[in-house]
C-alpha cells in the first residue's frame, strides 16, 4: 500500500529487494512461477469458453503485507463477525428473537431463497452453522477496514492462499529469511480439527470426515482435492456415499465405512434429492434424514446461506450488537437497498457514482460500476432496477487501498486496487488464519478483482513483531 | 480406500501402460517398414499393427483399407476417435488421475500432468517436426517417469496394489498382442520361418519391447521362435512375459487379501493361471497353436480384470 505517493514502511524491505533485482531476473521468476502453477495443476475452469477449460489465475509476485498490530485488529473484527453470523443463523431456525425484536424484517429471512424450512429446529453440533467463514474486506485507510460481503457457505480460494505461499517460499527464500512472516500452512490441520470438533454425539471413536465434491469438472475441484490431500481425508462424490439405517456410509474396497462429518462443497439444493432437488445427481438420497436425527454433521450446515446475501449483510452490525452486546470492529460499506422507496430514489438519481449489485449475485457478474460505465449502460441498468427493485443493492465506490503490483511484463511496480478474503474457522473454538487471499485488479484504475474479470492473486503476509 | 479411487488408480495405470504399448507397436511398424523386401505374400505390416492394437474396424471406417503409414501414425498416436491412441490414453490416464488427485503423490501427478501438457505442445507442432521415433521415445519415457515416480514415492498401500494390478494386467495383455502380431499376422507361411526376414522381425519385436539385450543374456545366439516364445511367455525374469505379469499380479492380489482379510474370485483365477503357466512347456504351447494359446490368455486376462472390479466394488452403481 502506498501512503500518499510514498511506500509504507512494511513494504520498505520488499521494495528495496525489487530495486536490487534486475528486470530480467524478475521476468524469469515470474515465468517460473507460472510454470509451477500449471505443473501443480492449480487451474480454475472457465465455463462456456470452449477449448482451454483449465486456466491459471494471474499471480503477482509482490506480496501484500500487514503488520502484526494491523492484523490483530482485523482478527478481532473477523472473529466477532463470524460469531454474530452463526448466532444469527441459529436464531432464525429457532426462536427468531432478532425478528421478534423488530431488528431484522421477517420477510428478509423467511422469503430468502437460502432460507431452508427443512432445518428449522435442528441443533447442529456446537450450534455452529457456518464452519468456514470467508469475509471479503477492503481497506480505505490505515485503520479502516470495510466488509464487502460475508461468505457463510463454502468460501473458496483457500488453496490459492496456501499455494501462493508455497510458491513464494520456493522462489524467494531470501525474503523469508529476512522477515518473520506468520505461517499459514497449518490451515488444513486446523480445518481438520475444526471438522472433527463438530462430529455428532453419536460418533464413536475418532471422527471420520470427508469432503463432498461435485466432481472433477467443477471449477473448484483442484481446491477440493488439495484440501482433502492436505487434511488426509477422503474426497468423495455423491455416488461414493449411501444411507443405511441412521447413518451415512462410503463405499470402500474394504466394504462400507461410516462417515461422521461431511465438509460439503456442493450447494444445499443438491445435497439430497429426496429433500431438495429431485434431479440432483450430486447428492446422497436420505442424507437429510440422517442429518436431522444427528447421525452426521454437515459443514457448512444446510441453511447457512441465509446469512450471506447482500441484503442481510446490511444488518450484520445490528446482529453484533444484538447477540454479542459489542460494538462492531469492522465497518459495513454504506448500502442502499433498492427495495426501500427512498433508497431506490437516491440510487436511481446517483447511479453514475455508485456500484450496484444483484442481491444474490456473486463473482463480479451482473454488477454496475457507475463511474466506469457509459450513459447507455447506466440507463439500461436503471430499467433492470425498476423492474425488480428488491433484487438490487447499491454502495458508494470506495477509495480502495492499493498495493504495489508488477505492471505488465515491464517489471516495474505500480499501485493496484486489492481486496482481502481471510478464512475464519468456527468449531468448538474459533481461529483466524494469519493471511488470506488477496485479489488484485490488474488493470490500472480497475476496481474489479474477480478472477473471472481480469483479476489476479497475491500472497498475503502478516509480519510478526 | 474409496472403491472409486481404487478403480481410477487401476485404470490410470492401465492407460499409461497402454500408451507405451502403442508407442512400441508404432516402433515395430516403423522398423519393419524400413525392411527392403516386404513384397508379395506379406500382409501390410501397418495393417497388422492396427489389428494388433485391436482397432482395425475403427481405422477402416475412418481411413479406408489402404493402411498408409501416415494414417496409421495418426490413428495410433494422435487420434482422439481411437480410445487407445497415445493421446487418448494419456488424456484418459490424466482424467483418472485428476479424479483421484489425493491418492497420488505430487511427483506422480507431475509426471502425469507433465505428459499431458507436453503432448498438447507436440500436437501444436507441424507433423514434420514430430518424427515417429522421437514420438515413440517420448511416450516410453513418460511411462518410465510415471512408473518411477510411483515406485519411488507412493506409499506401498492398497492404492499401490491397485495401480500395480492395472499395470500387470495391461502389460500381460499387451505382450500377448505383440506376440500375436509377429507370429500370426506378419508371417503367413511356415516356410518363411527361420529365414532372414523372420529373424529381422523377431529382432524388431524384441527391440520394441526393449528386450533385445535381455534375450541375448538369457538365451544367447540365434533367434528361434521357441526360445522367443519361452522368453515372452514362460520366462519369469522377463519383465514383460505373461508369466511375470501374472506372477506380479498374484503378488499384489495376495497383499490385498492379507490387508483386507478376504480373497476374491480373481485370486482363484489367477492361481489357476499361474499353475498352468508355471508347469507349461513351450512344446505344449506350440502344439496347441500359439495363436490359440494367446487368444485364450487374453480372454483369461480380461476375465481377471473384471473379477478384480467386481471383487472390490468398482461395479456397484
Amino acid at each position: 500500500m502506498f501512503d500518499g505517493d510514498a511506500v509504507r514502511p512494511a513494504y520498505a524491505q520488499l521494495v528495496s529487494w525489487v530495486e536490487r533485482t534486475s528486470p530480467e531476473v524478475l521476468a524469469q521468476r515470474k515465468a517460473e512461477a507460472e510454470a509451477l502453477f500449471r505443473r501443480i495443476g492449480i487451474t480454475f475452469a472457465v465455463y462456456g469458453e470452449g477449448e482451454d477449460t483449465e486456466r491459471l489465475i494471474p499471480f503477482d509476485m509482490m506480496p501484500r503485507v500487514f503488520t502484526e498490530s494491523e492484523w490483530r485488529k482485523l482478527e478481532r473484527g473477523v472473529k466477532q463477525r463470524a460469531r454474530a453470523l452463526n448466532a444469527f443463523i441459529y436464531d432464525v431456525y429457532h426462536r427468531a428473537e432478532i425478528i421478534r425484536a423488530g431488528i431484522v424484517p421477517a420477510d428478509l429471512v423467511y422469503r430468502n431463497q437460502a432460507y431452508e424450512p427443512a432445518v428449522v429446529g435442528i441443533d447442529p453440533p456446537a450450534g455452529v452453522y457456518s464452519h468456514i467463514v470467508g469475509i471479503d474486506l477492503v481497506r480505505t485507510g490505515p485503520e479502516d477496514f470495510f466488509v464487502l460481503e460475508d461468505n457463510c457457505r463454502t468460501p473458496s480460494g483457500v488453496s490459492y492462499m496456501l499455494e501462493n505461499r508455497e510458491i513464494m517460499m520456493r522462489m524467494f527464500p531470501e525474503l523469508f529469511r529476512a522477515s518473520r512472516i506468520e505461517p499459514v500452512d497449518d490451515y488444513p490441520e486446523r480445518l481438520r480439527r475444526t471438522l472433527a470438533s463438530v462430529a455428532p454425539a453419536k460418533c464413536e471413536g475418532e471422527p471420520v470426515s470427508v469432503i463432498l465434491s461435485p466432481g472433477s469438472f467443477n471449477s473448484a475441484y483442484y481446491e477440493h482435492s488439495f484440501l482433502a490431500d492436505q487434511m488426509g481425508i477422503e474426497l468423495v462424490e455423491g455416488q461414493d456415499l449411501f444411507v443405511q439405517g441412521d447413518f451415512v456410509f462410503m463405499r470402500t474396497t474394504e466394504g462400507p465405512r461410516r462417515v461422521d462429518v461431511i465438509y460439503r462443497r456442493i450447494d444445499d439444493s443438491f445435497l439430497d434429492p429426496l429433500c431438495f432437488r429431485p434431479d440432483s445427481m450430486l447428492g446422497v438420497p436420505g442424507l437429510m434424514n440422517v442429518y436431522r436425527s444427528g447421525g452426521v454433521a454437515i459443514a457448512s450446515a444446510p441453511g447457512a446461506g441465509v446469512a450471506d446475501d447482500k441484503a442481510v449483510y446490511t444488518y450484520v452490525p445490528e446482529m453484533i450488537r444484538f447477540y454479542l452486546g459489542e460494538n462492531p470492529i469492522l465497518r459495513n460499506v454504506q448500502t442502499w437497498k433498492c427495495a426501500d422507496p427512498s433508497d431506490r430514489k437516491y440510487v436511481l438519481e446517483n447511479l453514475k457514482d455508485l456500484v450496484v449489485k444483484e442481491v444474490h449475485g456473486s463473482g463480479g457478474y451482473g454488477m454496475l460500476v457507475g463511474p466506469k460505465s457509459t450513459r447507455e449502460q447506466i440507463a439500461a441498468y436503471a430499467e433492470r432496477i425498476k423492474a425488480d427493485p428488491s433484487d438490487f443493492i447499491a454502495q458508494p465506490t470506495l477509495a480502495l487501498s492499493t498495493c504495489p503490483t508488477f505492471e505488465g511484463e515491464s517489471g516495474t511496480l505500480a499501485p493496484r486496487h486489492v481486496d482481502l478474503r481471510p478464512y475464519c474457522l468456527v468449531g468448538r473454538e474459533i481461529h483466524l488464519c494469519p493471511g488470506g487471499l488477496t485479489r488484485v485488479a490488474l488493470k490500472e484504475g480497475s476496481l474489479v478483482v474477480n478472477s473471472s474479470q481480469g483479476g489476479g492473486v497475491k500472497d498475503t503476509w502478516v509480519l510478526a513483531d | 480406500m474409496l472403491s472409486r479411487t481404487a478403480e481410477n488408480l487401476f485404470w490410470l495405470a492401465r492407460y499409461m501402460e497402454r500408451a507405451e504399448t502403442m508407442a512400441r507397436l508404432l516402433e515395430v511398424g516403423y522398423r519393419m517398414a524400413l525392411m527392403p523386401s516386404a513384397g508379395e505374400g506379406y500382409r501390410n505390416e501397418w495393417e497388422s499393427l492396427v489389428a494388433a492394437a485391436g482397432s482395425a474396424s475403427g481405422f477402416e471406417a475412418k481411413f479406408g483399407e489402404a493402411f498408409r503409414q501416415r494414417d496409421v501414425e495418426t490413428w495410433l498416436f494422435f487420434d482422439r476417435e481411437n480410445p487407445s491412441s497415445v493421446i487418448s490414453c494419456v488424456e484418459t490416464a490424466r482424467q483418472n488421475g485428476r479424479a483421484v488427485r489425493t491418492a497420488l503423490t505430487t511427483e506422480m501427478w507431475d509426471a502425469l500432468n507433465g505428459a499431458y501438457l507436453e503432448l498438447r505442445e507436440i500436437e501444436r507442432r507441424p507433423r514434420s517436426e514430430n518424427p515417429l521415433p522421437v514420438l515413440c521415445d517420448w511416450t516410453k519415457r513418460q511411462g518410465a517417469l510415471f512408473r518411477g515416480a510411483t515406485e519411488g514415492t507412493h506409499l506401498q498401500n492398497d492404492g499401490y496394489d491397485f495401480l500395480s494390478l492395472g499395470r500387470c494386467l495391461e502389460r500381460g495383455d499387451n505382450t500377448a498382442r505383440l506376440l500375436d502380431v509377429k507370429y500370426y499376422v506378419l508371417l503367413p507361411t511356415v516356410d518363411m520361418v527361420g529365414g532372414s526376414i523372420d529373424s529381422y522381425q523377431w529382432s524388431t519385436l524384441l527391440r520394441a519391447l526393449s528386450a533385445h539385450r535381455a534375450y541375448h543374456w538369457s538365451y544367447g545366439g540365434e533367434y528361434g521362435p521357441r526360445k522367443i516364445a519361452h522368453f515372452l511367455i514362460l520366462n519369469r525374469s522377463c519383465p514383460r512375459s505373461l508369466l511375470h505379469c501374472h506372477d506380479r499380479a498374484g503378488f499384489h492380489l495376495d497383499r490385498l487379501e492379507s490387508a483386507y482379510g478376504r480373497g476374491t474370485a480373481a485370486h482363484d483365477r489367477l492361481n489357476a493361471s499361474l499353475a498352468e503357466l508355471g508347469a507349461a512347456q513351450v512344446d505344449d504351447i506350440v502344439e496347441e497353436g500359439l495363436h490359440e494359446f494367446i487368444t485364450r490368455f487374453i480372454h483369461q486376462n480380461a476375465m481377471l480384470a473384471r473379477e478384480v472390479a467386481d471383487g472390490y466394488l468398482f461395479g456397484v452403481p
